[in-house]
């Protein structure tokens, strides 16, 4: 396994352009199709703007981004670290889309994106880690 | 016609929402070209769904056109498809 992105920047709505830049670049490199690439976009995407929104929920924070290759089995890892208070991943389930409204389908966009999406135990001194896996062959 | 262009994002998203209101909110149909959107998030799916329950509420006609297939995409993932009227092209919408 080795590290392919680790990036730090500030937990605001401007960063994202180019974390997506990055994290697009990084994953075609990675030998990933544009369409699995599009969809990973998409949903580090999301995972950011939920750090942003609820567990920054308006303070100023960074977020960390690492992403880990696994050629041998075709595999990326995304970890996504903040340094806020501890969310309760209940907290952030998808809902029903049935309900047509806005808001609330960026965690359903997610998990659609992903093969695997979880919190884990964050390091020492960090807040929450997300970790989503995709396969890209 | 309200035309969109760009990536609407969590940054660009309240820009577009207030667009497409005071679109709505002037009573005639609303078309949206999507046609510049290569991009589009959880955020800017809400707006486009504010117009558009704020045009169903007013008896506003409102479609999209000219859908980019990657918006197209997170549409699809979040069952919106089957919602919106989307129109293959801006002049089939007019």
């Amino acid at each position: 396994m080795h590290r392919v992105l680790d990036l730090r920047f500030p937990a605001d709505a401007c960063e994202l352009r180019a974390v997506r830049k990055a994290v697009e670049q990084q994953v075609l490199e990675a030998g990933a199709g544009q369409d699995c690439a599009r969809d990973v976009v998409m949903a580090v995407d999301e995972a950011c703007q939920n750090v942003i929104r609820h567990a920054y929920a308006g303070a100023t924070g960074e977020i960390v981004l690492q992403i880990d290759h696994r050629p041998d089995v075709g595999e990326l890892v995304f970890s996504l670290i903040d340094f806020a208070p501890r969310v309760d991943p209940a907290s952030i389930r998808p809902r029903d889309l049935d309900e047509v409204r806005p808001g609330g389908i960026g965690t359903h966009l997610i998990r659609e994106a992903m093969d695997t999406v979880e919190y884990v135990e964050p390091p020492p001194g960090c807040g929450n880690l997300l970790r989503m896996t995709k396969r890209i062959a | 016609m309200v035309s969109l262009s760009g990536d609407i994002d969590l940054q660009q998203s309240p820009k577009a929402r207030e667009v497409l209101l005071a679109a709505v909110g002037q009573g005639d149909p609303v078309v949206v070209d999507l046609s510049g959107v290569d991009y589009i998030d959880s955020s800017g799916v809400a707006s486009l769904v504010e117009a558009f329950q704020l045009a169903k509420r007013g008896g506003v006609a409102f479609s999209l056109a000219a859908v980019h297939p990657s918006a197209l995409r997170v549409l699809q993932l979040a069952r919106l498809d089957r919602v919106f009227t989307i129109h293959e092209q801006v002049a089939d919408g007019l």
